[in-house]
């Protein structure tokens, strides 16, 4: 078969416009213990988003990317990556994915430019000749250049996810399955994989990224997918998600003002009003946020502080279930 | 096609399935396939030089070959005291030819020192890289699972040709230091040249590699079957045991003919003036008969296993 065939189904390969990077229809994975793990998920991944993969620990999370990625056998469903079936498709589609799966894991006594010139030599796809320059690329892209010659026991945990992120780099991928890349990693290493995943995603990869911290993945994902017990139990626009009429406002001013600020709440329409000190929160709803501060001052409220506060994922998250973030068996 | 077969890089570009049976089609198919075999040979040097390049396994191999210098050091002690001639296997002739020191050191690891490294050769393949977690990520890259199995048993088998090579050249060299070489005397009583006595004894050599390729089989396939290399090493060094003791029992003389090792010690065939090749054939079937079954398992389990580690 060329790489040129079209699929069964009649669609053209790969790229199509508009279809999603990754999809699945009732994905299910019953492991022979009898668990359970992933049940009847269907993924849409559209090009071009940073999708936000939630779950508590012990949701499904990287039971489903293994799935995806053709490491274990789906038990019902079907799942494609880049319009290619997984995993018949996988020769043709991974070597345009790149992935880290549950932690970097890579030959403890080989340096960490070795371990990539094994993972290379093992891609019966990747141009040999640029070997070197896109493994220095990588290891340069992720910070590991002058670490790149040590043996990587020797490497820090930081270090070591670094090295996992430079093996996802190693070609130009059209697709990025990070699970967990921010695992084991202090705030500066966290906030160095956020603007990596930023960085591609501003180069036009689509980033599958999954996480059990909500409030990691929060500020980068265009799209988040939320898992709990197997299920998952909405995706969608990361905006269309925290819809905008359940943002808070919150007007800080004088004891002595509270009530009155309350009153103008009322009338303005705001629902919801509490008064909690010297702030009193209502949620927005349908009002313009433009007209709350107007309507505060034409009242003669001393407004010393003005804040909109929206919905973080775990209030997303605890709205959906009634329940916490907490590990799932 | 093949989960491995190399692949254009870039988007696919969209043309008729006819096109696949225009010459131009073919020859990209041919020049594919030329690539594929190229990218064989590059994951298979990759291997090797994991393999050799490993601390453990060199220090093990090196420990292996250090079996001859000493027998032949004890030998060499010991040739004018009451000692002198005692021992197993051919350990009496060492000291009036050195050549019969690749016998004897030979004769000394096969019961259990060579499956060892055998079972040990195994275990790292596969259980070694599923436990190191390296596994998902070589079959993301993607390789193929079915090449990649290819590539671990004969890198295996390189590893366990090297040991044996390795352990041959120690006691040639030992025995050429301390006793020097002969006309070789043969089992039989005649004798041939010392030229033809080191031809025989690079045929044991061969015989006896050859004659582990069963047992490697079995612990590839044990290897596919867990995480857990120090598992695979027991389990595979037991198969190796228990397939002596049967072979000791009468009581299931039927069986075994069929037996791993069963013809390992008929390497002596190369002591004889008539070497009998029927018998070293028969040992060398039975091994292919246990490689095609158990590399045949291996491979139906390591291509359609769940990589959960
Ligand atoms: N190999 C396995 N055998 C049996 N159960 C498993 C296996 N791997 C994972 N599980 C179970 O499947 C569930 C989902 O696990 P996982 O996909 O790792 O979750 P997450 O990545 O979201 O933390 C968990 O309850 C876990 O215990
Ligand atoms: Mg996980």
């Amino acid at each position: 078969m060329t790489p040129t065939a079209t699929r069964p189904d009649g669609a053209l390969d790969g790229g199509a416009v508009g279809a999603p990077v990754v999809r699945s229809e009732g994905l299910t994975k019953r492991f022979r213990n009898g668990q359970v793990a992933v049940d009847g998920i269907d993924l849409e991944v559209p090009r071009g988003a940073v999708y936000g993969f939630l779950g508590p620990n012990g949701s499904g999370k990287t039971t489903t990317i293994r799935m995806l990625l053709g490491l274990v056998q789906a038990t019902a469903g079907r799942a494609w990556l880049l319009g290619e079936p997984m995993p018949d498709g996988g020769a043709r589609v991974l070597p345009r994915v790149g992935a880290l799966v549950e932690g970097p894991a890579f030959q403890p006594y080989l340096s960490g430019r070795a371990n990539l010139e094994r993972l290379d030599a093992v891609d019966a796809s990747a141009p040999r000749r640029t070997s070197a320059r896109r493994i220095g690329d990588a290891l340069e892209r992720v910070g590991l250049a002058a670490a790149a010659r040590k043996p990587y026991r020797q490497y820090s945990l930081g270090m070591k996810q670094r090295l996992g992120l430079a093996a996802a780099l190693l070609r130009p991928r059209e697709l990025l399955v990070l699970d967990e890349p921010t695992n084991g990693l202090d705030p500066q290493g966290t906030r160095e994989v956020r603007h990596l995943v930023r960085e591609l995603a501003g180069e036009g990869a689509t980033i599958l990224v999954s996480s059990h911290l909500l409030s990691e993945i929060d500020q980068v994902c265009t799209h988040v997918g939320v898992m709990r017990q197997g299920r998952l139990l909405v995706q969608g626009p990361r905006d269309a998600l925290g819809t905008a009429d359940a943002a808070q406002v919150v007007v800080t001013t004088e004891p002595g003002s509270l009530a009155q600020a309350r009153e103008t709440f009322a009338r303005l329409g705001l629902e919801e009003t509490a008064v909690d000190g010297e702030v009193v929160a209502a949620r927005l709803g349908a009002v313009a946020l433009a007209d709350v501060a107007p309507a505060l001052v034409a009242a003669g409220v001393p407004v010393l502080g003005l804040e909109i506060r929206r919905p973080t994922l775990e209030d997303l998250f605890v709205e959906l279930t009634g329940q916490g973030f907490d590990v799932s068996g | 096609m093949s989960r491995g077969e190399a692949l254009e890089t870039g988007p696919a570009t969209v043309a008729p399935a006819a096109a696949a049976t225009t010459p131009a089609a073919a020859a990209r198919e041919d020049a594919e396939v030329r690539a594929t075999r190229g990218a064989f040979g590059r994951l298979l040097r990759s291997e090797l030089r994991l393999v050799l390049g490993r601390r453990r396994t060199q220090l093990l191999v090196l420990l292996l070959a250090l079996v001859p210098v000493l027998v032949g050091t004890i030998v060499r002690a010991t040739v004018d005291s009451a000692f002198s001639g005692q021992g197993p296997g051919f350990i009496e002739r060492v000291s009036g030819n050195g050549l019969f020191l690749v016998v004897t050191a030979l004769f000394l690891c096969l019961p259990l020192l060579l499956p060892l490294g055998v079972s040990i050769a195994a275990a790292d393949a596969v259980a070694g890289e599923a436990s190191a977690g390296t596994l998902r990520y070589l079959l993301v890259v993607p390789v193929g699972r079915g090449r990649l199995l290819a590539a671990k048993a004969i890198a295996a088998l390189t590893l366990v040709v090297v040991a044996i090579a390795l352990v041959t050249a120690a006691a040639l060299v030992t025995g050429w230091v301390y006793f020097g070489y002969g006309d070789l005397d043969l089992l039989s009583g005649q004798s041939v040249s010392a030229a033809a006595g080191f031809a025989r004894m690079l045929g044991v050599a061969g015989y006896v590699a050859l004659s582990l390729t069963g047992l490697l089989a079995v612990g590839l396939f044990f290897s596919t079957l867990t995480e857990v290399p120090i598992g695979v090493i027991a389990a595979t060094v037991v198969v190796s045991i228990l397939s002596n003791v049967l072979d000791s029992l009468p009581q299931v003389e039927a069986i075994h003919p069929f037996l791993l090792s069963h013809h390992w010690f008929d390497f002596a065939e190369f002591l004889r003036a008539e070497v009998s090749w029927s018998l070293l054939g028969q040992g060398l079937l039975v091994q292919l008969a246990w490689v095609a079954v158990f590399g045949s398992l291996a491979w139906a389990r390591f291509t359609t296993a769940d990589i959960t580690s």
